[in-house]
């Protein structure tokens, strides 16, 4: 038999590998062929490795040959490592092509490859270490560690890509990593140069499309799908039957809210904005509005909580605001402070506080912590080379110069970070400097300025992640910045400017400058709440007691993760550090990227004009929240979300269940009747109930919105429809009561859905609750447990319906709106469009549309219809087909000339 | 959930009489086997695998080790490719692809007819013959939330 391979292909790696097993049985010959060789005569497409067997015919498929090997050599079949090979095609395959594509063809790096492929390298991590095997089927390795291995070798073996959290997949990899044959292939196929080994190959590959993205995580449900057991329908049953009695006692909110002893204690902030910038729909989803779901969902839980956040007032950007506007920097703050609230409080953000960073008690604080840090000798002093503007006459603060990043050639790179790259950047190593606000050229001059002293608090750090990161629910991307942050070491990092508006240095031959606002603004969290309590401390010095989630978009995590912790660590005061360091990916608009100088993206003080009400623009966002990988708000989704998802979904159930009680038991619920297929269906909504918990305590968002309410309602809906109480309702006594049991549960599940959406939706949730004139308590507890808490004989009120249909032109006219003049805005080579996909019946409505639209058109042609009738309906169709491919998450297809695949 | 019903049908033609119990997985909704003894199994091709071992008709996987890679390489060539959302073309260089492969056979093995066959002959039923397809599918989906709410 010959084996056919070609420089770099991935696939070489576990068919050289499995190899070994046959040497000595038959004879092997392996030909090198070209990447684009078409070595199987009959398929279109060529494919490498390909193994041509004596008989003359050929296996194509990686795992097929990797099989064919390991039988020769008397091995047999089984279930479990089918079921390997099997998800290894299927899910690991699709993910895996395009996270190398991204690696080696694009060159990204971190996240961006890692990210999509967590949940596949999660699920070979969970199955070892919970099967307590070394191997994937059983005590001896076999064909499903060979393939998986193989295929998994070119990204692991950098030990950047093999998360140090997955204790188990490492030492599988390692194990297997070390065995000769396999040791021999990578060698072979990689030659000592690592992935990039993989590049001619790749390169001559169309990208892969990654697989439509899908819920983050739900690997406790899938051990869960088994059947229920007596025994939860039964507890299911007494739970329901105890109903609002097992409530909690009502408490009313505490004013301050301050943390308890012995109770679960919760301290939320989310970053705070910058105050000169109205935020736009990026920076509202990044933090406050995830927080807020998180904020709320806490509070359900009876949690002691506390969310808080305010404006970032101090720095150059105000001094410059202030300067354009005639104004002072004070009244600039004031201004824009108001302008911020007003936008978080119509987005119904549920903050206990919304305060500034502007106060006597930011000084104080700060000072403090300065005062302990120098005492400690944490602080160094030294002279600064710094880009001072002449025409301006004033040295320029980071964000004020621009030029090209040293590292990636990014030609807008900002004096402090780069936005392509990520990296930190001194402002006087950008090459071709300048002034962002004259344009000229800006020089170097030399001040005087404190440092913090980051290498000497790093054991310190590196001691507290230690004990912190384990079980935390830290994101990937945030354990993944902080770890290459240590990897390269850290820094002594000045913390002073020569500004004037800012918390000033207490410290003398400093009197002219202030504290730089990443050194203090984090400390904004600490001041705020001294502004809200004077009791703050019992917040913030509670280390034991409370729980501090700090929500942010990515390029917030150096600060949170890293030089705030290493300033409280240095002071030395008990300081309450981060616990669950929560953070985003990037919000794209449409297919570029926000941008309010080129009038492109909606911003937040215009999303009430839109006329679309807030609770919708909350859901939307949070369904698309950039969690695990950037994503993009489309219009054209968003429409199709409102009309699908949420109109004719979930409105459309609640308004059902409360129209039947209306309609045909005069607006009292009736009495039920529980049948063992209803204590059935008590049982799995408690499911469903508990998994829509262990999303929101890890802050799942869109992973629990896509999921949890929709299996509620679903199982309602089919319920609804297999028991039709409509037709019931007009029979025989029997069938009147059945009715009344179907229509009552029906109703207690839309009363638990009110509760469910109350994070995501406050409005459309206390809506539903007039509606079903809920009783209080029920409204603001969330058990584990499905109660009835609309028990029979319960009034409800008026029930009308929840949402508006969004209209084509409508979303048209907006599109048109906002899209900035069309400009096309690529910063990144290829912003992939996450746009979530729809449920396969979606898709098969929409397939069903197109085709049958597809056959007006070509009937329209045969008669040689008249042109402007054809062309409407190509329209049509054309639109069909958009909605189609949006629907199914693929690119548009371009309609200039053929992409020959 | 089309994938169960296909295993019902296929339990059907190997004659195994007790019905199994299937759940569906994901936005995919892959096909979950319960099992009594042992724990369930995941995947289309695996669970057809295991039910062809279970009604005792082994020789439907292949009796040489040819043969038993050939079956396992088009049952993978099934869920990948065929159920793979394809594009007009793509479909296309599929058909083509398998019509010449199969000029000079008469099942995918060549003579003996297999797994492998069953699978293939019902995924490529989605876009050969939609009607059948429609057969297959369980009246459930055909029936969306919107036709409730006409009624």
């Amino acid at each position: 038999m010959r084996l056919f391979v070609s420089e770099g292909a991935p696939g070489s790696l576990p068919v050289l590998a499995a190899a070994g097993r046959v040497r000595g049985r038959a004879e092997l010959l392996i030909s090198t062929v070209g990447p684009e060789e078409c070595v199987v005569p009959f398929l279109t497409q060529p494919k490498v490795p390909v193994l041509q067997l004596d008989s003359g015919n050929y296996l194509f498929s990686t795992t097929a040959i990797c099989r064919y090997f390991f039988l020769l050599s008397g091995w047999e079949q089984d279930d479990l490592t089918n079921q390997w090979l099997e998800w290894e095609a299927t899910e690991l395959q699709p993910t895996l092509s395009a996270a190398l594509y991204y690696l080696v063809v694009q060159g990204k790096k971190g996240e961006d490859v890692l990210g999509p492929l967590r949940r596949a390298l999660t699920h070979i991590d969970h199955s070892l270490s919970r099967q307590n095997c070394p191997f994937l089927a059983g005590e001896t390795e076999s064909l499903a560690d060979i393939v998986l291995w193989g295929v998994l070798y070119p990204l692991l073996q950098d030990p950047a890509y093999l998360p140090e959290e997955l204790g188990a997949l490492r030492s599988w990899f390692q194990t297997l990593s070390t065995q000769e044959p396999c040791q021999r292939a990578a060698e072979t196929v990689l030659k000592q140069q690592g992935v990039l080994a993989l590049r001619p190959y790749l390169q001559k590959q169309s990208q892969p499309s990654l697989p439509e993205e899908k819920a983050v995580s739900n690997e406790p449900e899938e051990e869960e799908l088994a059947t229920l057991s007596e025994e939860e329908i039964a507890m299911a049953v007494t739970a329901w039957e105890k109903g609002l009695g097992s409530l909690p006692s009502f408490r009313p909110q505490q004013n301050p809210v301050l943390p308890v002893a012995g109770e679960r204690n919760v301290l939320i902030t989310s970053a705070l904005p910058y105050v000169n910038n109205v935020p736009h729909l990026g920076n509202i989803i990044g933090c406050v509005l995830s927080a807020d779901v998180f904020a709320r969902y806490s509070r359900l839980r009876q949690w002691n909580t506390l969310y808080l956040c305010g404006t970032d007032e101090y720095g150059t950007a105000t001094e410059t605001k202030a300067m354009e506007e005639g104004l002072t920097p004070q009244e600039i703050c004031d201004k824009y402070h108001n302008i911020h609230a007003d936008i978080y409080r119509w987005f119904n953000i549920s903050f206990d506080i919304f305060g500034r960073t502007t106060t006597p008690q930011q000084t104080k604080i700060t000072q403090d912590i300065f005062h302990r840090l120098l005492a400690r000798g944490f602080v160094l002093q030294d002279s600064v080379e710094q880009l001072r503007c002449e025409r301006c006459a004033r040295f320029l603060a980071d964000r004020f110069v621009e030029g090209i990043c040293p590292f990636c050639g990014y030609e807008e790179a900002r004096g402090d970070q780069c936005d392509k790259c990520g990296k930190l950047i001194n402002a006087i190593e950008l090459k071709k400097p300048q002034c962002k606000v004259c344009r000229s050229c800006p020089v170097v001059k030399s001040s005087q300025h404190l440092f913090l002293d980051l290498p000497k608090l790093e054991k310190r750090l590196e001691e507290w992640l230690g004990k912190t990161l384990p079980g935390s629910d830290w994101t990937p991307n945030a354990r993944f910045i902080i770890r290459s942050w240590l990897r390269d070491g850290l820094k002594p990092r000045c913390i002073t400017r020569d500004l004037k508006w800012g918390t000033p240095v207490p410290l003398k031959g400093f009197e002219d400058k202030v504290f730089y606002v990443w050194f203090d603004a984090t400390i904004g969290y600490l001041s705020i709440t001294a502004n809200y309590t004077d009791q703050w401390e019992r917040w913030w010095k509670n280390p034991e007691q409370v729980d501090l989630y700090q929500f942010m978009a990515k390029d917030n995590v150096p600060f949170h993760g890293l030089v705030f912790p290493c300033s409280a660590l240095g002071a030395e005061d008990n300081y309450t550090l981060v616990k669950h360091l929560i953070a985003t990916e990037y919000l794209n608009y449409e297919d570029g990227k926000f941008s309010k100088s080129r009038g492109v993206g909606v911003f937040g003080d215009m999303a009430q004009d839109t006329g679309i009400p807030a609770d919708i623009w909350r859901f939307y966002l949070l369904y698309i929240r950039p969690e695990g990988q950037d994503s993009a708000f489309s219009w054209t989704d968003m429409l199709l979300k409102n009309n699908s998802e949420l109109l004719n979904n979930l409105g459309n159930f609640i308004n059902r269940a409360g129209m039947f009680v209306s309609k045909f038991f005069g607006g009292s619920v009736p009495e039920m009747v529980l049948t063992p297929d209803d204590q059935r269906l008590l049982a799995h909504i408690t499911l469903e109930l508990r998994h829509y918990h262990q999303l929101l305590e890890k802050v799942r968002i869109p992973g629990c919105l896509t999921q949890y309410p929709h299996h509620i309602f679903d199982s309602g809906n089919q319920y609804i429809q297999v028991n039709e109480p409509w037709k019931r309702i007009k029979g025989t006594e029997a069938d009147r009561q059945r009715a009344g049991t179907v229509t009552g549960l029906a109703v207690n599940i839309a009363a638990l859905l009110s509760i469910m959406l109350q994070p995501f939706m406050p409005t459309v949730s206390a809506t539903i609750q007039t509606q079903l004139q809920l009783p209080l308590p029920a409204c603001s507890v969330l058990l584990t447990k499905f109660l009835c808490t609309l028990p029979a004989g319960h009034q409800i009120g008026m029930v009308t319906p929840l949402f508006q249909k969004l209209e084509n032109d409508q979303i048209e006219s907006l599109r048109q709106r906002f899209g900035g003049g069309q400009v096309k805005v690529s910063h990144k080579p290829a912003v992939v469009e996450t746009v979530k996909t729809v449920g396969p019946q979606q898709i098969q409505m929409l397939m069903d549309e197109v085709t049958k639209q597809g056959s007006i058109v070509r009937e329209l042609k045969a008669q040689k219809a008249d042109k402007n009738q054809v062309a409407a309906e190509v329209a049509k169709l054309l639109d069909l087909k958009k909605q189609l491919a949006l629907a199914e998450g693929k690119p548009l297809e371009t309609p200039k000339g053929k992409k020959k695949k | 959930m089309a994938a169960a019903a296909e295993l019902k049908l296929l339990e059907k033609s190997l004659g195994l009489s007790k019905g199994n119990k299937y759940s569906a997985q994901g936005e995919r909704q892959i096909p979950v086997l319960q099992t009594n003894n042992g724990p369930s199994l995941t995947g289309l091709t695996t669970i057809a695998t295991h039910l062809v071992k279970e009604a005792n008709k082994e020789y439907l996987l292949g009796s040489t080790a040819e043969e038993k890679a050939t079956v396992q390489q088009w049952l993978e060539y099934r869920v990948t490719r065929v159920d793979g959302h394809s594009n007009k073309e793509d479909i296309h260089t599929l058909l083509k692809d398998l019509n010449l492969y199969l000029e000079d056979k008469v099942y995918l093995t060549g003579y003996n007819f297999t797994l492998a066959d069953i699978l293939l002959y019902y995924g490529l039923h989605r876009f050969i013959c939609p009607l059948v397809w429609l057969l297959i599918t369980p009246v459930t989906q055909c029936f969306s939330s919107s036709d409730f709410t006409s009624r």
